[in-house]
């Protein structure tokens, strides 16, 4: 992996930048590994982004150095069982959604459907993920205006993401279906407390079909 | 009847507070926590708790709360300076008070610093939420605020107290924040670099447990564009696009797309919690 960018967030964080948002997907997974193995010395904290993944809590000042050095495996998406997410393809904004992609609008749910996603990264409110899949081409910008409220449950795209609401707030990404029952999407007294956390895979699968 | 307070005056915003949730930032989980470590410790020492223990956290105004069932509470007064009294009768801040059962303790408003903390033997005992019992104002997890005629419950006393009188810390005129740089300083302007350790700043009276937002010279970038969401620290510096620094507090989001300048050390945090708008802030090289 060619690319690392290793910066110092204050004295105890390191910010491990890669090249790509899979490059960072994959350096997540290996951090992952590399801790369940025992060979990580003790963070506190590996919070993913779009092009990063941060340590924070990082008492071994020698860690930055090995870092970089590090070979890191690509993402294997296929591994592990994905999170199956009954959603209704109901959204105010698929008709938006249909043109930019230029395709007819019940198209637009069954490309979906079938696009397998990942967890890049969590953020904005617990237990809401960031999940990449869908190719460069049928990325789409946010809403000029945002709407004010936004359902919780709310199936929407942005960008290279798409996303599920785990509560009511405003949001300016465009809205496409819902899923019936977010309630599973963020409940603390579960183990693990976030339906989508980094790493899952994740598909849709439109409520009353069964896979 | 079980031991705990029934809120008399719940202030202008007072929450539950004890070292926060570390460990779920990955889910988009705050650390959340009381904003003056330092002061939640002492006032848990005072009353014989392990220091981990839930505390009052209070801002400005102070608040009143009153031991339910018939045994006394000892309990303390710490962090900004403030006018204490039992059922009206002065007692002393930042000192054990014991409390009646039906007796109520009052912190006044401040009259130096801003975040009061109070500490009750036992600790406050609400559900704790992923392993704290931490308000998080962002996120809404943990106890909701304090409002009049909640019923917080009680621990069980611990130890006896380790001490009985600390050295509290004072409260300076001025908030010096010792900043480390990074990790996103090459995206502004060497002037807006300089500007930032050399400027005058006051704090906002927009700030909050999320972040301290500066009034003052706006830096320019040295760069266009969006910063794709990445990680944030506490402490860290972002600078959103009115050029105007906030330093993220407890309850910050855990990621973020506005660069981080840099990162102010953790130990001046306690600080920055104690600062009332207008303080006059000075970021100098760590």
């Amino acid at each position: 992996m060619s690319g690392i960018r290793v910066l110092e967030a204050g004295p105890r964080a390191l910010l491990v930048e890669l090249a790509s948002g899979d490059d960072a997907e994959a350096f997540h997974a290996e951090l992952l590994r590399r801790r369940e193995a025992g060979e990580l010395p003790a963070v506190r904290e590996i919070v993913p982004g779009a092009r990063t993944v941060l340590l924070d809590g990082v008492e071994d000042r020698t860690l930055a150095g090995r870092l970089r050095s590090w070979t890191v495996p690509p993402l294997s998406r296929e591994a592990g069982e994905a999170v199956e997410i009954p959603v209704v393809y109901d959204g105010p904004d698929l008709a938006d959604v249909a043109d930019a992609w230029g395709v007819a609008v019940d198209e637009v749910s069954r490309i979906h459907a079938r696009t397998e996603f990942r967890v890049a990264f969590c953020g904005f409110a617990p237990g809401f993920g960031y999940l990449t899949g869908l190719p460069g081409h049928l990325h789409v910008p946010r809403r000029a205006t945002p709407r004010t409220r936004v359902p919780a449950g709310a199936l929407a795209l942005a960008g290279p993401y798409t996303g599920v609401y785990p509560r009511p707030s405003p949001g300016g990404w465009q809205l496409i279906g819902r899923m019936p029952e977010p309630g599973t999407l963020w409940d603390p007294a579960r183990e693990p407390a976030a339906l989508l956390g980094p790493g899952a895979r994740v598909r849709f699968v439109p409520a009353g079909v069964h896979a | 009847m079980s031991p705990g307070l029934e809120v008399v005056r719940a202030g202008a915003l007072t929450t539950v507070q004890d070292e926060g949730r570390a460990g779920w930032a990955h889910l988009g989980v705050p650390r959340a926590g009381a904003l003056d470590g330092p002061a939640r410790r002492l006032a848990n020492r005072l009353v014989g708790n392990a220091p981990d223990a839930a505390v009052l956290e209070t801002t400005l105004t102070g608040c009143a709360v009153r031991v339910t069932g018939t045994r006394p509470v000892l309990a303390v007064v710490g962090g900004a300076g403030c006018r204490v009294t039992v059922d009206g009768r002065p007692a002393p801040w930042g000192a054990p008070v014991r409390v009646p059962g039906g007796a109520v303790l009052e912190a006044g408003p401040a009259v130096h610093g801003l975040r009061g903390y109070l500490a009750f033997a036992g600790g406050l005992v609400p559900e704790p939420v992923l392993g704290s019992r931490s308000a998080d104002l962002l996120s809404g997890l943990g106890p909701p605020v304090l409002r009049e005629g909640d019923v917080l419950p009680l621990g069980r006393p611990g130890g006896a107290p380790c001490a009985d009188t600390v050295p509290w810390p004072g409260v300076p005129a001025e908030l010096v924040l010792p900043l480390h740089a990074g990790p996103r300083d090459d995206w502004f302007t060497e002037a807006a670099l300089r500007t930032l350790t050399t400027a005058a700043y006051r704090v906002s009276e927009r700030s909050n447990r999320i972040g301290l937002r500066m009034e003052g010279p706006s830096l320019a970038r040295a760069r266009e564009g969006e910063l794709p969401s990445e990680g944030m620290v506490l402490g860290a510096v972002q600078v959103p696009p009115d050029g105007l620094p906030v330093v993220f507090l407890n309850d910050h989001p855990t990621t973020g797309g506005y660069p981080v300048v840099g990162v102010v050390a953790e130990t001046a945090l306690a600080g920055a919690a104690q600062a009332v708008p207008g303080t006059p802030v000075r970021f100098v090289r760590a």
